[in-house]
């Protein structure tokens, strides 16, 4: 069963994490919704395996549970 | 315009004193079908060209009022052929491939339905539900002056039903007073808001969808392309979306989505929707009103279609949502599932089990439907704030990116059912193409001698494709026809039959459907297949 990779994979972890915040940085609420769930969904399309998205979205809905 | 009134207007079936009115004890019809709708027309069609006698009874005396259902797919038109009656369809229908979607003032994406050629029959043809019932009922009068055993009996309301092991009683109110009936069988095909199904008391249970739907079907003259445009939150209709269609006569169906908490009596006044209209179509849009409606809707099944002696047809059974055309069209396919059956259990060739076969593949294929006009709904008509996000940039990424597309959803427009999991499916070959695996509905090609779909229907048939096979079997009273064709029929054809595969054995049911299939001839598989497929295994 295809899991999604949970270990360290971005290189450079806080370069990605400041452009993520800079991508929203003076957006409004609604700006900021829109541009997340259109990188969602081009992630998802990116990673492509159901399995592993299930997986992943499974994982996201817990760990803040 | 008014030669269109008069068809809904004028009575095609009207009342007469029939001589079972006159019997003291109730005459006893194989038979009886409620609803002169699409689907009780298309019932009776199939099962009197098979000699079985048939009686429609209908409460009215004319076909439907205003266009209804508009959009026919592919698979029922096949349907129609077999019944003899697609040609006046698609001749006067309007034949159509092309869609597009907008979003807000911009068109994001278009698609082609029907890319792979080959099909005698287009992915779509628009037409008015009156002239759909009109050439149902020409065909029905041709097959009675053909002496076929079929009636329509207009003004024949059905007042009470009573259930018995091995018939149905019906008591008719008529303008003349009522008179009693019984069937050996009965068809429901009264439509969603079915009596017979009220009743007998039974559950019709699902989902309410809260939101509401004004139809105009305007007559203009206007050069908009023969296509389906659908828009997501347009400028003329803020929030919510909207749907063009043409139909036959310059009439074109359009549909605003109007939310839920609307004053009906004063979104239905002439003024208003002309003002929508004019929005839409601009100040100076030159048109008249056929036909306005409001509709709000359901998606919701019976548990069972068949109930002893009285079987379930279309609406009375199921209703959806109108995106995907899923209402007429699934209709089409219960009556082209049923009619067979019933057909082999009246001549006592296969048990009445047999048609519990009908339910399980007919509640699959509403399951079906039912699941796909629901996410076009949840789509259409995000139901929370997340969902409208998530929507919104799935039509905004659509425009730049092919992958968004898929995930457009105005319809997902109704394809044929494929009985995957039915307990009438024989066994599969490793290697033909899946397409045409069983369970499936037999794919059209084009054949040497014709349309391969023009040649199959009403029997089983063993499809022989480079293989020596007998040209007629008979398995305990039910005959198996040969179709001889070659691997080399037509590119499609092979592609659809063969793959790579050099020959192939295909036993089709009565119903196009295919049974089982070999790569090669193995009497006793066939006759094994035959005798799944009809419940006598």
């Amino acid at each position: 069963m295809a899991k999604v990779n949970t270990s360290p994979n971005i290189k450079g972890a806080d370069d990605f994490y400041a452009e993520l915040l800079a991508l929203h940085e003076g957006r409004t609420k609604e700006e900021s919704d829109a541009i997340n769930a259109r990188l969602i969904l081009l992630l998802a399309n990116h990673i492509g395996d159901r399995k592993i998205l299930s997986d992943a979205m499974k994982k996201a809905a817990a760990a803040g549970a | 315009m008014n030669q269109q009134a008069k068809i809904f207007e004028t009575p095609l079936y009207s009342y007469e004193r029939h001589p079972d009115q006159d019997e003291v004890t109730p005459v006893r019809r194989p038979v009886v079908i409620i609803g002169a709708g699409p689907i009780g027309l298309g019932a009776a069609i199939d099962l009197v060209m098979q000699d079985v006698p048939v009686v429609i009874l209908d409460d009215n005396d004319k076909v439907s009022f205003g266009s209804r259902a508009i959009c026919f797919a592919k698979r029922p038109l096949e349907i129609l052929d077999r019944l003899g009656c697609g040609d006046p369809m698609v001749e006067k229908g309007v034949t159509w491939n092309l869609g597009k979607v907008f979003f807000d003032d911009r068109e994001i994406y278009n698609f082609n339905l029907l890319p792979e050629d080959g099909h005698k029959r287009p992915a779509f043809i628009n037409l008015q539900q009156y002239y759909f019932e009109e050439y149902l009922v020409d065909r029905v009068r041709a097959l009675e002056a053909e002496g076929k055993p079929i009636e329509i009996r207009g003004k024949n309301k059905v007042a009470a039903i009573g259930q018995h092991d091995d018939h149905v009683t019906l008591e008719i109110d008529t303008p003349e007073g009522p008179y009693n009936l019984e069937a050996d069988w009965l068809i429901a095909c009264d439509g969603a808001g079915s009596p017979t199904r009220r009743m007998m008391g039974l559950d019709f249970i699902g989902r309410v969808f809260e939101d509401n739907f004004l139809i105009a079907d305007t007559i203009m003259e206007a050069d908009f392309p023969t296509e389906r445009w659908f828009w997501f939150d347009p400028p003329f209709n803020k929030g919510q979306s909207a749907l063009l269609h043409k139909q036959p006569d310059n009439v074109w169906r359009i549909d605003f989505q109007i939310g839920w908490d609307i004053d009906r009596d004063e979104e239905l006044k002439e003024e208003n929707i002309k003002r929508r209209l004019r929005q839409m179509l601009g100040e100076d849009a030159k048109f008249e009103l056929e036909w306005t409606s409001i509709y709000t809707f359901q998606c919701r099944r019976m548990e069972k279609f068949r109930h002893g002696r009285v079987l379930f047809a279309g609406d009375s059974a199921h209703q959806v949502s109108p995106f995907g055309a899923r209402g007429a069209n699934s209709g089409l396919q219960d009556t082209d599932n049923l009619c067979w059956k019933l057909k082999l259990v009246l001549d006592g060739k296969a048990p009445d089990s047999l048609l519990d076969s009908y339910d399980d593949e007919r509640v699959y294929g509403a399951d079906e439907n039912i699941l796909n006009s629901s996410r076009s709904t949840d789509f259409i008509t995000p139901k929370s704030e997340i969902s409208r996000i998530f929507r919104d940039a799935v039509l905004d990424l659509a425009e730049r990116h092919d992958f968004a597309r898929p995930l457009v959803n105005s319809g997902r427009l109704s394809v044929p059912c494929v009985y995957d999991e039915s307990a009438l499916n024989g066994p599969d070959a490793v290697g033909l193409p899946i397409q045409t695996r069983p369970g499936a509905p037999a794919v059209d090609a084009p054949t040497k001698d014709g349309w391969l779909l023009d040649r199959l229907g009403f029997g089983f048939q063993l499809l022989a494709i480079g293989v020596d096979v007998p040209e007629l079997l008979e398995v305990d009273g039910i005959e198996i026809t040969r179709l001889a064709l070659a691997p080399d029929e037509s590119s499609q054809f092979r592609a659809r039959y063969l793959g790579e595969a050099k020959q192939a054995v295909y036993l089709i049911r009565p119903d196009q459907h295919v049974a089982a299939r070999w790569t090669d001839y193995d009497a006793a598989a066939v006759f094994a297949a035959l005798n799944t497929s009809t419940a006598r295994a």
